[in-house]
């Protein structure tokens, strides 16, 4: 007997330790140099601003119908069929597509809104799709679906994490320390849910709809270079320069891949 | 014990062997249909026994639950075999074995809270088959085939077949290692074609997860070798011996049946269905690998028991 209150000691010590290990610690919002108080720049006061379309120039295959016979929950919520999101073309324009300024914006620094930005999963979806975010904005992620769901970012840059939200209602708050273009949210239970968030360090971000347009307004004046991403179709970018007060328009083009 | 007890020991000691690899299945196919963090927590799920076997649940869960019930198994057969059995080494291999289930359950619960990392993840590979051993090891020698042989067959020339068996029973294991490796390094499609590599027998370049596949790829040849080698070893030279016949058949089958899902697994482009039975099928080759190693090293004679005849003696 001896040896078997031994082996459920130590047993017990593994699951313990397996337990606290598994505590997980939220990243440490960064704290602001002086230097970057001294270069803050209040995006109210920019006054040049970059719009312009991304288009698809090609066939666009129809999208895929999911398939939401897992869950009777999903089922309940989608009278007709839901479709994939991965590649979406109206009217020649692509729908989807993240675009940011990628350099630029160096020499500045910029406050992170106090406003959330919401991940919700709605009708066993993530809304957004596509979206953006802020440095250590807070992220609020809500279950709004009578199921349960699972959500795991799968992050280079920052930590990664996996959440079970079992409940209607269910929330939590995530933040994230450093710029990545993009984060990826899939939900485990249901395989077809899939979101994408860009986090920077400025508010510089637009995601089109399905006009295909995008604006980057309230710009300081300067030379920058805005790309355009797509989860499936990869990114395009283009150098554009700016004044006080002017518009510039420039138009994306994705070709199907190869 | 009584015979009695004796048979339905043995019996009960295959009915978890071949539970463990129904399990070995099932927690293929959490991997195969990438369910493996769709329940965040562990022990718990969502913070109950029993959440909604919904999507992914269904597999993780279920794989949790079918691990439970075998880990309750091997708690009585540790104890039986503790209480029933006379041989000591036997009552220490179901020690072994119920240690084993529990770091198998342990480690499943690291590595879905550390979310998936490769380490943990092919450990957890590699400790269920160990587990598959020792059940497999009890369940032989529990049998009454076991109790009743004794060292009688003798080997002339060659390699003695107790080596081959155990060096191939070494490579199946260190293969099922590299197919998880394969598997949770996302390696199994870097090369895409079957049974040549881009075209190629080698492949023409390399990166981290193709070096990882055709690793796989040559461990399968060299277990081909040894499987075949054997098998041919067993029906020449001992073909009426049905201790080892038997055993060689059917790993022979297990061999056929590995290289056929194997194909379809690439063809299928890691169709759920080949692709965890191909991993089931890595454990049942184990497995009869194991087996016939264990019953060449129960029957056949060492070389040193067997007269050498020179012409000295034989002039006396």
């Amino acid at each position: 007997m001896t040896n078997w209150k031994l082996f459920a000691f130590a047993a017990g010590c593994l699951l313990m330790l397996a337990a606290a290990c598994a505590k997980k610690e939220e990243p440490a919002a960064q704290t602001e140099t002086a230097a970057a108080q001294a270069n803050r720049f209040d995006p109210a006061k920019g006054t040049a601003s970059i719009s312009g379309k991304v288009r698809f120039d090609g066939v666009a295959p129809p999208p895929a119908q999911i398939k939401l016979s897992s869950d009777p929950v999903c089922v309940s919520l989608h009278k007709d069929p839901l479709y994939s999101e991965e590649l979406l073309v109206s009217e020649g324009n692509l729908v989807n597509a993240f675009v940011y300024v990628k350099e630029g914006l160096e020499r500045f620094s910029f406050a992170q809104p106090n406003q959330p930005v919401t991940l919700g999963q709605q009708g066993c979806r993530f809304e957004p799709h596509v979206g953006g975010i802020m440095v250590n904005q807070d992220l609020r992620v809500i279950n709004n679906d009578p199921t349960l769901h699972n959500v795991r970012c799968v992050a280079e840059k920052n930590p990664q994490f996996n959440i079970g939200q079992p409940l209607q209602g269910g929330e939590s708050i995530k933040r994230f320390a450093h710029p990545e273009v993009m984060i990826r949210f899939r939900c485990d239970v249901h395989k077809w849910m899939s979101s994408y968030l860009g986090v920077l360090p400025y508010p510089y971000y637009s995601v089109t709809g399905k006009d295909g347009g995008f604006a980057l307004k309230n710009l300081p004046p300067g030379e920058y270079l805005i790309e355009a991403w797509h989860e499936k179709l990869g990114t395009e970018s283009q150098k554009v320069t700016v004044g006080d007060k002017e518009s510039k328009e420039i138009t994306f083009s994705f070709k199907p891949a190869a | 014990m009584s015979s009695d007890s004796n048979i339905w020991l043995h019996r009960f000691a295959v009915f978890l062997a071949l539970c463990t690899i129904g399990l070995v299945f099932v927690g293929g196919l959490v991997t195969s249909t990438d369910s493996g963090l769709s329940v965040p927590d562990w022990p718990l799920s969502y913070g109950r026994v029993f959440p909604p076997m919904v999507g992914g649940i269904l597999y993780e869960h279920g794989h949790r639950l079918y691990a439970a019930s075998v880990g309750l198994l091997t708690i009585g057969l540790a104890v039986w075999l503790w209480k029933g059995e006379s041989r000591r080494w036997v009552r220490v291999l179901g020690v072994l074995a119920l240690a084993a289930v529990i770091g198998q359950g342990i480690l499943g619960g690291l590595t879905v809270l550390y979310l998936l990392p490769t380490a943990i993840s092919v450990s957890h590979a590699g400790t269920a088959h160990l587990f598959l051993c020792l059940l497999v090891t009890i369940a032989v020698a529990t049998s009454r085939r076991w109790k009743e042989e004794r060292p009688r067959i003798e080997e002339s020339t060659g390699p003695s077949l107790k080596t081959l068996t155990l060096a191939a029973t070494l490579f199946i294991y260190i293969q099922t290692l590299l197919g998880a490796l394969m598997r949770h390094t996302a390696s199994g499609l870097a090369i895409p074609d079957f049974p040549l590599s881009f075209g190629r027998l080698i492949p023409d370049h390399f990166t981290r997860q193709i070096e990882v596949n055709f690793s796989h790829r040559v461990g399968a040849l060299v277990v081909a070798a040894f499987i075949i080698w054997i098998v041919t070893r067993v029906f020449k030279a001992h073909s009426s011996e049905k201790v080892l016949q038997r055993p060689a058949a059917f790993l022979l089958l297990a061999l056929i049946l590995q290289i056929s899902l194997a194909a379809e697994t690439v063809w299928s482009s890691r169709g759920i269905i080949p692709t965890t039975l191909h991993v089931a099928g890595g454990a049942f080759t184990l497995a009869c690998s194991l087996y016939l190693t264990l019953m060449t090293h129960r029957t056949i004679k060492s070389r040193e028991a067997i007269p050498v005849w020179d012409s000295a003696t034989a002039k006396e």
